[in-house]
């Protein structure tokens, strides 16, 4: 089976690699990339562990084949905090202890951050359901959910 | 709440592994890679129960890229022997039998071969070669089936246990226990209200998200190096010794992080297969369970069946109490009915207590722990009852509770009697709270039970180290799985006298601290953190051994104090105090580096109590319960890290909730799971919930220098009666097995309305 060449955009980073047609993009990220921030679950899109932006539209990395990022621009955990400074969402889940085995802490962040990208002022119901494609096992979301929402808060108070 | 002098305990900071965290930088299990590695992969028997005639690897290992296959050939046999493992105990000629099927395949999942290969591609191709050739037998899944005495027999060897004589016939039942406190005989006599029922549960798994992943490589000389997601680094180590015939010193196990476990990662799965692998292979061998090989063949918690019968007076004063119950082990012996049975009426302060309980096979993956394992099934029946028994008494369930709790000097049915406990304190808490004292909201009801558990001490080793600019780094050996660096950390700077900041919390593999039991049994702030304090402890002792000797005085005219060295009283001399930083520049010259150190098997473990309060409405029509309130007290000893106290009863109250209303094992005929993923098996997701309000009851444990009681398995017990008496009293329909799920709630409500069912 010949390897599909791909070109796409990481992180706002060009990258460039070689797949086979069924690999999905999870199995590229993690094992060709070593971009293991995103972690896989489930494998099935029920866990969102794995969610990353493609061209800012969130998505299970492990239901999108790799070949689909040619010409994409893929934003992944790993390009959340800019240089030295954690993103605010990153910052408020340390603070609030909105993590505790962390493993699907990658995800949450991902999804929290596609939601207020496109919705400053969600309510908590907004939040809920939006986040509803993420399990936690650990924390039964309620840090969660508040850290998303004073997030949202304190961004709408910068932005006035 | 808290009104202690403490300078760091009770405070917030951010965990010392946050950055890691929230960046992607944390290594799980999976994430872990060496040169040349080769991927295992597992075949697993597609029957419920069946002997394994024969397996021919041959077509496999011809394969091209195929280095090795392994099957239960290539690992030794070994003697029935009981070892601890968490809070269960394992059987090492079971434990070999499940990480590689032997004479039969007892669960569907069962592994029966492995294969290493160059790429996962071929791995799984190879394993398509591989024939098995099985004589397929008749299976049994549901506990009270299987102990019927025309069910399939799993283990010709298995007697029951605690029965006399000793039974001649082979049994599913594996163990018969009681335990018995005064005369139920002669209590229920004293009754004036007797209420008796029989309640059941399904099989729920752990659910943690992170599947099971190992990075094993043997080297030529003998020596073997693991990396592995586990709850216990130091049983990987001992399980891999054992299995294999391998020194234990020539293992050495590295934790990765580990992406939640709630006790089934006290156990092994692939370790030792990806070990032999590599021995046969000569390479490193990396294995990641699928989500659906988690779900097949990975320990979910027993269902069962659990029956109570509760003696009372009109006043509310329980007399008599007794309860029988029977736990799935999966296919080896070793549920957890010991917990099951001793927690059952460990809430209540009753002179006539008897338990019966049953550890029985059945064709379903072998057991492990899960949060308080056990309690939860036998406080769903017992919880109940009582809701039943206030119900009909008309009293308030609180203080029916209250009129019964146990307090300081109780003695439990099974054998200990309580020093300070604090459930009058949390029942009173949950009474007084916000919640309990508002109205219910119209359309809602409300519901309340209690829970109990022991919490866990055990082995625990420590260290701690003066760095040359006398910051201190703290060594212990306990995977962190919810925060546990940094309630270390609290202690330590509490204990020290120095800033949080200054103390970095290290978690060591197997051969650079000393053995340390499971992360598990609510152990690790309380007994490792006994350890890390008595590390310090050692610590302070030769940091103050170094100021005397700066001084020239004795070491008992030196205090240690506020992370300084002062001499004890202006008799000794007038010093300036010296800091750790000013000590530690000075180590060179006053006796080399400066360590502590502490090892101990923790005792004195106080046992924690809940009392969860919901309101929730029940949809009549489809069965869906909404949960609109809840509210979780519980007595946690001094809250360390109180964001990490809280987070431990938000997280076992949901994954109560799920066990109470969607989450089950679904069998088919066959004896074949039927749903093995996150859709079918439906755990809690952020829609379905409210914030979980949370009340820390701080009545501290005598035997912890701060106060420490174990929190984070007490939280699971109540919510499934919690719930289900909610739903009781909202719907007038009693239901006895769970889940609660709308298709069977709702069928229980058209039952008990036939008539509105009909229009």
């Amino acid at each position: 089976m010949a390897k599909l060449h791909i070109s796409t955009t990481i992180n706002g980073e060009p990258i460039e690699f070689l797949c086979d047609p069924p690999q999905t993009m999870l199995e590229v990220l993690r094992d060709q990339l070593g971009l293991t921030g995103s972690k896989e679950g489930c494998g099935s899109g029920d866990c969102g562990a794995c969610s990353i932006t493609v061209d800012g539209r969130l998505v299970c990395s492990c239901l999108m084949l790799a070949a689909e990022a040619e010409g994409h621009r893929l934003e992944t955990i790993e390009g959340m905090a800019r240089g030295d400074q954690l993103h605010p969402l990153q910052k408020k889940f340390v603070e609030l202890a909105a993590l505790q085995c962390g493993i699907c802490t990658p995800g949450f962040l991902v999804a929290s951050k596609a939601l207020l990208d496109r919705n400053p002022n969600p309510t908590e119901t907004e939040v809920r359901y939006w986040l509803a494609g993420n399990l936690c096992r650990c924390t039964g979301y309620d840090k969660i959910i508040r850290a998303v929402m004073e997030v949202a808060a304190d961004m709408r108070e910068t932005a006035r | 709440m808290s009104s202690q002098p403490y300078k760091w305990i009770g405070t917030r900071p951010n965990r010392p592994d946050g950055a890691d965290k929230v960046t992607g930088r944390a290594r799980f299990g999976a994430d872990f890679n060496m040169p040349g590695q080769l991927i295992g992969k597992v075949l697993r028997s597609p029957h419920a129960h069946a002997v394994i005639r024969s397996i021919d690897t041959s077509a496999a290992e011809a394969l091209p890229g195929v280095k090795a296959v392994v099957t239960a050939k290539d690992f030794p046999e070994q003697p029935n022997v009981i070892v601890p493992t968490g809070e269960m105990q394992v059987n090492l000629r079971d434990v070999t039998r499940n990480i590689m099927a032997r004479e039969k395949a007892l669960y569907e999942g069962h592994a029966v071969a492995a294969v290493a290969a160059t790429t996962e591609a071929i791995a799984r191709e190879a394993l398509s070669l591989i024939r098995v050739e099985y004589e397929v037998l008749p299976h049994v899944i549901d506990v009270e089936e299987a102990m019927r005495d025309d069910a399939p027999v799993l283990h010709d060897h298995l007697r029951t246990e605690g029965v006399k004589p000793e039974p001649q016939k082979a049994s599913n039942i594996a163990k018969r226990m009681e335990n018995i406190k005064g005369d139920v005989a002669a209590g229920f006599k004293q009754a004036e209200i007797v209420i008796e029922r029989s309640f059941t549960t399904q099989p729920v798994h752990q659910g943690y998200i992170e599947p099971h992943a190992t990075l094993a490589s043997a080297a030529e000389d003998g020596q073997v190096q693991i990396w592995s997601t586990t709850q216990g680094h130091f049983q990987v180590r001992g399980f891999c010794s054992r299995l294999l015939n391998i020194e234990t010193s020539q293992i050495r196990v590295t934790p990765s992080e580990i992406g939640g476990g709630f006790g089934g990662k006290t156990v092994v799965y692939l370790e030792p297969v990806a070990v032999r692998l590599s021995q046969k292979t000569g390479k490193p061998v990396k294995m990641v369970m699928s989500r659906e090989e988690v779900f097949r063949a990975s320990g979910p918690a027993p269902g069962g069946s659990v029956k109570v019968k509760i003696g009372a007076r009109r006043d509310g004063r329980i007399v008599a109490a007794e309860c029988t119950i029977a736990l799935q082990a999966g296919a080896f012996p070793g549920s957890p009915i010991g917990p099951a049975c001793w927690t059952s009426f460990a809430c209540y302060d009753i002179d006539n207590i008897q338990v019966i309980g049953y550890d029985v096979v059945s064709n379903r993956p072998k057991v492990a722990a899960y949060r308080a394992p056990g309690a939860p099934i036998s406080a769903w029946g017992v919880e109940s009852a009582l809701d039943i028994l206030a119900q009909e008494l008309g009293m308030d369930p609180i203080d029916l509770r209250l009129k019964n709790a146990a307090k300081k000097g109780t003695k439990t049915s099974y054998g200990p009697t309580f020093d300070t406990i604090g459930f009058v304190e949390t029942l009173e808490a949950a009474k007084n709270s916000a919640h309990y004292k508002s109205p219910v909201k119209p359309g809602y009801t409300r519901g309340v039970a209690a829970g109990f558990w022991f919490n866990v001490g055990a082995d625990s080793s420590a260290a701690a180290h003066v760095a040359e600019d006398g910051t201190v780094t703290v060594i212990s050996g306990n995977p962190d799985i919810g925060g546990s660096r940094a309630s270390l950390a609290l202690m330590a700077a509490e204990e020290l006298g120095v800033d949080y900041e200054k103390v970095r919390p290290v978690i060591a593999d197997t051969s650079s601290i000393g053995f340390n039991f499971v992360t598990g049994g609510s152990r690790v702030t309380f007994a490792t953190g006994l350890a890390v304090v008595n590390a310090v402890k050692d610590m302070i002792r030769e940091l103050k051994g170094r100021a005397a000797k700066t001084w020239g005085v004795d070491p008992e005219a030196v205090v240690w104090e506020n992370g300084m060295a002062r001499p004890a009283g202006s008799n000794v001399g007038e010093f300036d105090p010296l800091s750790l930083a000013q000590l530690a520049a000075s180590a060179g010259k006053t006796g080399g580096p400066i360590n502590g150190h502490a090892q101990l098997n923790v005792q004195g473990a106080g046992p924690g109590f809940g009392v969860h309060v919901v309101d929730l409405a029940v949809d009549r029509d489809t069965g869906i319960v909404t949960i609109d309130r809840y509210t979780a007290a519980q007595d946690v000893g001094t809250a360390i890290h109180p964001s990490y106290v809280e987070g431990q009863l938000q997280g076992g109250v949901v994954q109560g909730i799920g066990w109470a209303l969607n989450e089950e094992y679904i069998y088919n005929s066959k004896g074949k799971l039927d749903n093995p993923g996150f859709l079918d098996y439906r755990m809690p997701v952020a829609s379905d919930l409210p914030m979980i309000e949370t009340i820390l009851v701080e009545v501290a444990n005598p035997s912890h220098p701060y106060g420490v009681r174990g929190v984070g398995e007490v939280p699971i017990v109540p919510p499934l009666a919690t719930v289900g008496n909610a739903i009781a009293r909202a719907t007038g329909v009693r239901m006895t097995d769970l889940p609660m799920s709308p298709p069977k709630l709702s069928a229980a409500l058209d039952a008990a309305t036939p008539r509105m069912a009909a229009e």
